[in-house]
């Protein structure tokens, strides 16, 4: 049976809540049920933590919005065991073209290497990542959902939240001991905490069409500037499934968004790019602006701002969505911690730090690509359309064209929860005495910096299942340790066993071997084959090397072997006891 | 190395007519762009940041002192 996701209604059902003689307090109230706000719901309630969902609506997201789901956050919804569906049901697509006139000038592949789980992007509308979403909340017992319940107080209390809510039925009031706010870029919470968010707003307007057709072009992200169906503006395409094409016309500042969707302007637009006797139907029409902005800070005592509530970035780059749910992933290990004893509040100070540093970094890249996209000034123009017209015929160009720098997770290089290289030799002495060379034994290359997010791999478990490195990693902290072709000394599983014993907070211990067999491993272990050694290669990993991931699988700390001391100062840094 | 602002062309007059006259036979915009290109392709050529820096902030100094 088909779902019309766009068509749900969910009923308002009265809570024993709103008759209760005092206020019920509650651990964590996540406000807003779109995809950040049920991702931190499903996030922390797979962690044991209840959570309460208000939304002052009763519906699913409907019409165009979100489409390209990437990597990054289709391995967080692996995690929550959602992301198979999501990418069964989406499009999957790693190349992009970008053409200038009537001319490709370039085409890039985002993942140009196998050995992932997942695409570069999957495309899929908004309403089904929703919908699914939604299925899953409601399935677990630790999410309570509430419709039709408006946040219409907030009053920041010492150790929790008091909260004023509105439904059909009156007012109640909760308290939190941390409300979530994820309801979106016009976010009623951070009004009613006084905030706003700072930045840019363009002056452009953009036409959405998502039509209905069957087409023969290829699954690809498809952009053209100033193509001779729509001169002097960009266009964008994308392929969605159901046959669903997203289209995206610019129009110009001047422009009149109640004009622009009448469909008789609407129409000659699509035939002007389809040919005029394309069959299509408009399934969605709608003008948009956008803006770049930013809360100052993401955390407001026991309140925290996710996703556009926190900040707002150009779609050129698919960074709104995909921040979002990498905002909810960051927040939830870190809340459970604190709930559940084993950080201190401060650990939720590094949430902010560490998603501020990444919304800046997607604004930085918004910016760009917008000031690319729609030049604010002839000499602007004149540059952007040497940069295209170079592009055909020069590599060097290639790299300058800015259709949307698509989204990448952020590296949080000086999270202050990361424990750096250390392994850098004193200069020899007669050397230049202000170079700290890393000594050729111990230092790390490739992309596995503290920070980073873990690189997936073709893995098999230890039963010889082909399985994925990211679907071993289950959700703790994980401890890895590369191992070669033979079992560790007993004396180093000793001490990894009595690390994760002694532990503050929950350690996942992974031993990694080459060749086809895995020697057996104490129970406490899991054991797993980097047959292609394609784990070790992206690791730069040698028998010996050893990770700290954290649960939200960032690198927290790396070395050439396992030293339980570092190791376990290692892990208290990663809890915020810096 | 800084930029260099001291007399580098072997031959000033020469290059000067080959500038101008790469420009023969172009509308204003496509000059504009051609100009654009030619900037393009000198900045990448030099690959310096510093330099670069040093060259936009002259030359802006010379509309604008």
């Amino acid at each position: 049976m088909t779902i019309d996701y766009q068509a749900l209604e969910f009923a308002y059902t009265k809570h024993a809540d709103q008759t209760a003689a005092a206020p019920a307090s509650h651990r964590v109230i996540v406000v807003g049920a779109g995809p950040v706000g049920l991702t931190t719901a499903l996030d922390l309630a797979q962690r044991g933590v209840p959570v309460s969902v208000l939304d002052d609506d009763c519906k699913l997201s409907t019409g165009s919005r979100a489409i390209c789901f990437a990597k990054r956050t289709l391995e967080i919804w692996d995690r929550l065991g959602l992301g198979e569906r999501i990418a069964d049901k989406g499009v999957s697509w790693n190349v992009g073209k970008v053409f200038f006139r009537d001319q490709e000038v370039w085409r890039f592949d985002l993942l140009p290497e196998h050995g992932h789980r997942r695409p570069a992007f999957v495309n899929l509308q908004q309403y089904y990542v929703e919908g699914f979403l939604h299925e899953a909340a409601a399935a677990h017992p630790l999410i309570d959902l509430r419709w039709k319940n408006k946040v219409v107080g907030v009053t920041q209390r010492p150790g929790d939240v008091a909260l004023s809510i509105e439904t059909p039925d009156g007012l109640y009031d909760l308290h939190a001991e941390w409300l979530i706010a994820c309801d979106g870029a016009r976010s009623p919470i951070r009004k009613l905490l006084g905030q706003e968010s700072h930045g840019r707003v363009f002056k452009d307007r953009f036409l959405i069409a998502d039509v209905k057709m069957h087409a023969d072009f290829p699954a690809e992200r498809w952009f053209w500037f100033d193509p001779p169906f729509h001169p002097n503006q960009s266009v964008l395409l994308h392929m969605q499934p159901d046959n669903v094409w997203r289209i995206d016309f610019q129009l110009g500042w001047n422009a009149d968004p109640v004009e622009a969707v009448k469909p008789a302007n609407v129409l000659p637009r699509i035939r002007a790019l389809l040919g005029a006797d394309a069959q299509f139907e408009l399934e969605w029409v709608s003008v948009y602006t956008f803006a770049c902005e930013r809360m100052d800070a993401f955390r407001h005592g026991r309140v925290v701002f996710a996703g556009d509530a926190a900040h707002r970035v150009s779609p050129f780059g698919a960074r709104g969505a995909n921040s979002g749910v990498q905002d909810a992933e960051n927040l939830a290990w870190k809340l459970q911690a604190v709930l559940d004893g084993c950080a201190t509040e401060t650990l939720i100070d590094t949430y902010a730090a560490e998603r501020e540093y990444a919304a800046d970094e997607n604004l930085l890249n918004s910016t760009r690509s917008t000031d690319f996209i729609t030049p604010k000034c002839e000499v602007s123009r004149h540059f952007r359309n040497a940069v295209l017209n170079l592009a055909r015929d020069h590599s060097f160009a290639r790299g300058l064209v800015n259709s949307g720098r698509l989204s990448l997770p952020s590296v949080y290089v000086d999270s202050p929860l990361n424990t750096p290289d250390a392994d850098t030799a004193p200069p020899a002495a007669q050397s230049d005495a202000d170079t700290r060379i890393p000594t050729e034994a111990s230092a790390f290359t490739g992309r596995m910096v503290p920070g980073a997010v873990a690189l997936d791999a073709p893995v098999r478990d230890s039963q010889g299942n082909e399985t994925w490195w990211l679907a071993t990693l289950d959700g703790r902290f994980t401890l890895a340790l590369f191992c070669g072709d033979h079992a560790p000394d007993n004396a180093t599983l000793a001490a990894m066993q009595q690390l994760a014993q002694q532990s503050r907070t929950a350690l996942q211990l992974v031993l990694v071997y080459t060749g086809d067999t895995a020697p057996l491993a104490p129970t406490a272990f899991t054991a797993i084959q980097d047959h292609q050694t394609c784990l070790a290669q992206r690791y730069d990993a040698r028998p010996g090397t050893c990770y700290l991931l954290r649960p939200d699988q960032h690198v927290a700390v790396r070395r050439r072997q396992f030293d339980a001391a570092v190791m376990s100062r290692a892990l208290q840094r990663a809890l915020g006891y810096a | 190395m800084p930029l260099i602002v001291e007399p580098n062309l072997p031959a000033p007059d020469a290059f000067y007519q080959t500038l101008i006259e790469a420009h023969q036979g172009l509308t204003d915009e496509q000059s504009a762009e051609m100009n654009a290109a030619l900037i393009l392709l000198l900045a990448n050529h030099v690959g310096d940041m510093e330099i670069i820096r040093d060259a936009l902030s002259h030359a802006r100094r010379s509309v604008q002192p």
